[in-house]
């Protein structure tokens, strides 16, 4: 760990076990589908065969009659809602798309887009009743490419779609129907001026698959909708407030009369932000009058939750003879899937980040297509952009023979360039991460072998701030309960519990963390954006003055002096006499007033932007086309790791999901748009001894806008994997491929004589 | 997944019989790591289970040098390559049955179960072809004896008739000199489909190759025998283990898709082929 001016801390920085731990290991933690209630039933979804098609004739009547089934929802049970814009945790969404999706209207957008729900008394019933629905379908051209989508001929997924501009000096297109539904443009300097100045300019383009999250734990949602009209939903989502807003708008029910049950989650990277089966199985209740409880199987999950987009990104990058950038182009074309809403915008602040160009511009298009509405998937949008400029750096690194990171280093951003938005960096540890990648020892050190490559790549992400609250009420025994709002994905119920215990100078187990329901707590957003940690500590410094505030006053109460002369020192509480230690103030609370309960909220937006590089060595079979990594390591910029071990799992979780991304992961889709790998034997994640020991390096650069110099640390480390990789392969066979995923049979196509 | 029956057959007679009652949608469980995901994903009407695992002739395995190795149809595959025997005289097979599923699979999945399937890709048959496997069948007419070889008929099909079942696999004892391996490329390092897989059995004299069974599998709509004629006869040299890597890429008829193309398919035909036969002569030389 490279250690730079931090504060001595007790708590923060070590390695306790998390509280959750036992209960997860031992399989008692409740997940969503651990969910029984009385009378229950279990709900099932009919799902299109179709990419695209009309459904001209929809008869539930026979499903309806089978006995055991209670209930049968399609669109037409969705009231009515209003064209606009709402948040959906790590994005936004028009509640009439959302709806759309959850059930099918007047077309199917997608292999596996649901069409209607059944509950009945038992899965084997549902799922025996939904074979029973009839529906007529007038099947249309499908169109899964986002290049092909963007072409005037491509096939219509909304009639009513019009390209939106976001882009200086761009005219609106002609009022007609378009799969383009954004065009954004970032400018800064002036591009036409920095090409000309470029002694060398390399343009290259590079596509990208769809990748999914592959969270072991499928979609889950169980609603009783009651007598009373509110509406109690259990399940397991990344933001149980944004879960509840989500269902509030498609049911258009107040939020407050619907309470969301926080189940623990398995696994999420920004795929369990949106909403597919609660609101469904909410009306299924309604009208059976019944708790429903529905899930997914895991190839509905692969067909019908969003994965992350499919891209197409050409780069253009201008240089000094020295190695100066002085232009960059991105040109980024991302699907969005059947409705509107890929993170583009996310992928085009970020392409260019690393580095200080002063004349750039991005141009970020948003594209429909017949494929699953993508969702965020942790750093959403940037591991394409990046992967692709970080790509044709190094051919640029080549074309100039420099090495590949001195001239990374000689265009690193630094505090006050200004980025992609014209907005200057504050404290940020780009130029720390390049020259901690220089300078470590896997760098340094040999490849041995043949057919072995080493390559690197530079990776950013923004990091989110959104709002956070919590509560924490003190124990005449002694221990903080802290309540929490904020899904635990990563260890967050530790990370709180210490920097709340690291500002009381307590210990963690003197700090008792939950996470409760909607009705509960105050308001939190979604666990995502690796904001959690950041805007939590926040909150729990709020609380921990308050508490401290609160019991210095009974203290100075009790000894009866001014309550400035009160000092808390080391976990106790220091008068001009006498001292108590947290615990015997705690057991004076009851006598002097009462117990002390204290709530906070934070919405700060002094998140930190973080930076990650990382080293991968490989070997290539040439007989087979197959990649072994050898080594791997993975350097970042953690701000204040609070959790060390937690931090080194986010790290490393994210650098093997870009892993995947690079060497084998990839929706495949037919020429009819029906997805033809909806199963993780064909969805290929790497498995554990696919992969070495991922080493990680933390360097430490606090961000001083936070309590404990947190930046947030989840999503960076998927972004460099892919050109890593990419980069290490033209090392070792000195070929370069330009599209991920790099499987065995591309190597292989690229060694073997052509036909 | 449908409701359904399940039943326990304590013999195969009565195995046999509760087939017959059960119809076309009575069904063989063994370890059922397949079966059951078939079931449940609707793939495969079931309406009855006839669980053969609790009879004592299809699972257990035994083993003597003079009349070779009887594995049960439903023994676990842990105990395949757990056993000494196995590993020191079916190579070919302790390796293959090492590489199905994963672990927790291996606890239930079996030989018998991999050979009913006759998935094109299914990893245990090239090895079972190599080393010249019969597979016992029981059913309503008695008992018969099939070559493996020609138990698979095309992907998913094979020889067994209505209310048939495998009871047993018998391997017979490898010559003296011999040696059997087996190989399969996937894209990952377990956990998956074989993009092409190979067994090798050959047997030597000093540097000749008197007798050679090489299967492959994943490269045509079943497991296939490639001719040996470039091998068999001939001593073991780079060009003679080059020529049967071109017999099994000429004898390859594969197809395209996700899991692989046919150039590719064909040039791990070529690879593997030459690795198992590579291995295998490691193996026979001690």
């Amino acid at each position: 760990m490279v250690a730079t001016d931090k504060p001595t801390y007790k708590v923060v920085g070590t390695r306790p076990i998390r509280p959750d731990g036992t209960d997860k290991v031992t399989g008692r933690a409740e997940y969503g589908v651990d969910t029984r209630l009385e009378g229950m039933l279990y709900g099932a979804i009919l799902r299109s065969p179709h990419a695209h098609a009309r459904i001209k004739r929809l008869d539930t009547s026979k499903a309806e009659a089978l006995p055991g089934v209670f209930a049968v929802a399609t669109n037409a049970d969705f009231p009515r809602v209003e064209s606009g814009t709402m948040s959906i945790g790590e994005g936004t969404a028009n509640p009439v798309w959302l709806v759309d999706n959850l059930l099918a209207g007047e077309k199917v957008l997608y292999h596996g887009h649901a069409i209607a729900a059944v509950a009945a008394i038992d899965q084997h019933t549902a799922e025996d009743a939904c074979a029973l629905i009839e529906v007529e379908y007038e099947v249309l051209p499908a169109v899964v490419d986002v290049r092909e989508a963007m072409l005037d001929t491509a096939p219509i997924l909304h009639d009513d779609l019009r390209t939106t501009v976001r882009a200086r000096g761009v005219e609106p297109s002609a009022n007609r129907p378009t799969n383009i539904a954004l065009h954004l443009r970032l400018e800064k300097g002036d591009l036409e001026k920095g090409f000309a100045e470029a002694d060398v300019v390399i343009e290259r383009e590079f596509e990208t698959a769809m990748f999914h999250q592959g969270y072991i734990e499928p979609q889950n949602g169980t609603a009783w909708w009651d007598r009373d009209g509110n509406i109690t939903i259990w399940t397991s989502v990344q933001g149980t407030f944004n879960t509840r807003d989500q269902v509030a708008a498609v049911l258009k029910v107040d939020p407050s009369r619907i309470k969301v049950m926080p189940m623990e989650i398995g696994g999420g990277f920004g795929g369990k932000n949106p909403i597919y089966l609660e609101p469904v199985a909410a009306i299924l209740s309604r009208k059976s009058k019944r708790p429903v409880k529905m899930w997914m199987p895991r190839d509905a999950v692969f067909l019908a939750t969003g994965p992350t987009s499919a891209t197409y990104c050409r780069i253009k990058i201008g240089a000094k003879r020295d190695g100066t950038f002085v232009a960059g182009h991105a040109y980024l074309a991302y699907e969005a899937g059947a409705y509107p809403g890929s993170p583009v915008g996310a992928g085009a602040q970020c392409a260019f980040a690393p580095y200080n160009i002063a004349n750039q511009t991005v141009d970020g298009f948003d594209v429909v297509v017949n494929g699953p509405k993508t969702a965020a998937y942790r750093a959403p949008g940037a591991p394409a952009s990046e992967y692709a400029v970080e790509a044709t750096i190094n051919e640029l690194a080549e074309m100039l023979q420099i090495e590949p990171m001195d001239l990374r280093l000689k265009n690193a951003s630094r505090e006050g360039t200004l980025n992609s938005v014209g907005a200057p960096w504050p404290t940020i540890g780009a130029e720390a991460v390049m020259q901690a990648v220089k300078n470590h020892p896997h760098y340094n050190s040999e490849l041995q072998g043949e057919d072995t490559g080493r390559g690197v790549a530079l990776g950013f992400w923004f990091n989110g701030g959104m709002e956070s609250s919590g509560t924490a009420s003190v124990q005449a025994d002694g221990r903080v309960s802290l309540i929490l709002g904020t899904m635990d994905i990563g260890g967050s119920r530790a990370s709180m519990a210490m920097m709340l215990a690291e500002d009381l100078g307590l210990t963690m187990d003197d700090i008792n963390p939950h996470v409760v329901d909607t009705d509960n707590v105050g308001y939190n957003a979604t666990t995502g954006g690796s904001r959690v940690t950041f805007q939590g500590g926040w909150v729990t410094r709020d609380l921990a003055d308050q508490i401290k505030a609160q019991m210095s006053a009974r203290a100075a109460a009790i000894w009866d002096v001014p309550a400035d002369q009160v000092k808390y020192e080391d976990g106790a509480f220091v008068g001009p006499k006498e001292r108590f230690s947290f615990k015997e103030m705690a057991g004076k609370l009851p006598g002097t007033g009462g117990l002390i309960t204290v709530s906070a909220t934070s919405k700060r937006n002094t998140q930190g932007p973080a930076f990650a590089g990382h080293i991968v060595d490989l070997k290539v079979d040439r007989e087979t086309g197959k990649v072994q990594i050898l080594r791997y390591t993975a350097i970042q910029d953690v701000g204040t790791a609070i959790h060390p071990s937690y931090v080194e799992g986010q790290i490393q979780g994210g650098a093997v999901q870009g892993i995947g991304m690079a060497l084998n992961e990839e929706y495949v889709y037919d020429d009819q748009g029906h997805l033809r790998n909806a199963s993780f034997l064909d969805y290929r994640m790497p498995v554990a001894n696919d992969l070495p020991m991922i080493d990680v390096q933390m360097v430490e650069v606090p961000n001083p806008g936070h309590p404990f110099g947190v930046r947030g640390v989840g999503e960076v480390p998927i972004v460099p994997p892919q050109a890593a990789i990419r980069n290490a392969l033209h090392d070792a066979i000195g070929i370069n491929f330009y599209r991920t995923p790099v499987s065995p049979r591309v190597i292989l196509d690229e060694l073997l004589p052509k036909d | 997944m449908q409701a359904l029956k399940y039943a326990r057959a304590a013999s195969v007679d009565e195995a046999v019989q509760m087939l017959r009652d059960g119809g076309p949608t009575a069904k063989v469980l063994a370890g059922g790591t397949d079966i059951i995901v078939l079931a449940r994903e609707r793939r495969r009407k079931v309406e009855l289970f006839v669980d053969i695992k609790h009879i004592p002739e299809t699972t257990g395995i035994s083993y003597d040098s003079s009349n070779g190795l009887t594995i049960g149809a439903a023994t676990p595959l842990y105990q395949i390559y757990g056993n000494s025997d196995v590993v020191r005289h079916y190579s070919a097979l302790a390796q293959a049955s090492h590489v199905i599923g994963g672990t927790a699979i291996q606890g239930r999945a079996s030989l018998g179960g991999n050979l009913a399937n006759s998935g094109p890709a299914g990893d245990s048959i090239p090895a079972q072809m190599a080393l010249n496997g019969t597979a016992l069948i029981a059913g309503p007419n008695g008992r018969r004896e099939v070559p493996i070889v020609d138990f698979c008929t095309g992907p998913g099909q094979n020889v067994l008739g209505a209310d048939e079942f495998i009871v047993s696999l018998h391997f017979p004892h490898p010559a003296a000199h011999s040696g059997s391996a087996w190989e399969r490329f996937i894209p990952r390092n377990e956990m998956d489909i074989a993009v092409c897989n190979s067994a090798t059995y050959l047997v030597l004299n000093g540097d000749v190759v008197t007798e050679a069974r090489i299967a492959l599998g994943a490269v045509g709509p079943k497991v296939f025998m490639v001719p040996t004629d470039a091998l068999v006869g001939k001593p073991l040299t780079d060009e003679t283990i080059a020529a049967a890597g071109e017999a099994a890429k000429a004898t390859a008829t594969p197809i395209d898709d996700m899991r692989g193309s046919v150039k590719q398919r064909k040039h791990l035909s070529d690879v593997l082929t030459q690795r198992t036969i590579r291995a295998a002569a490691e193996r026979a030389r001690g």
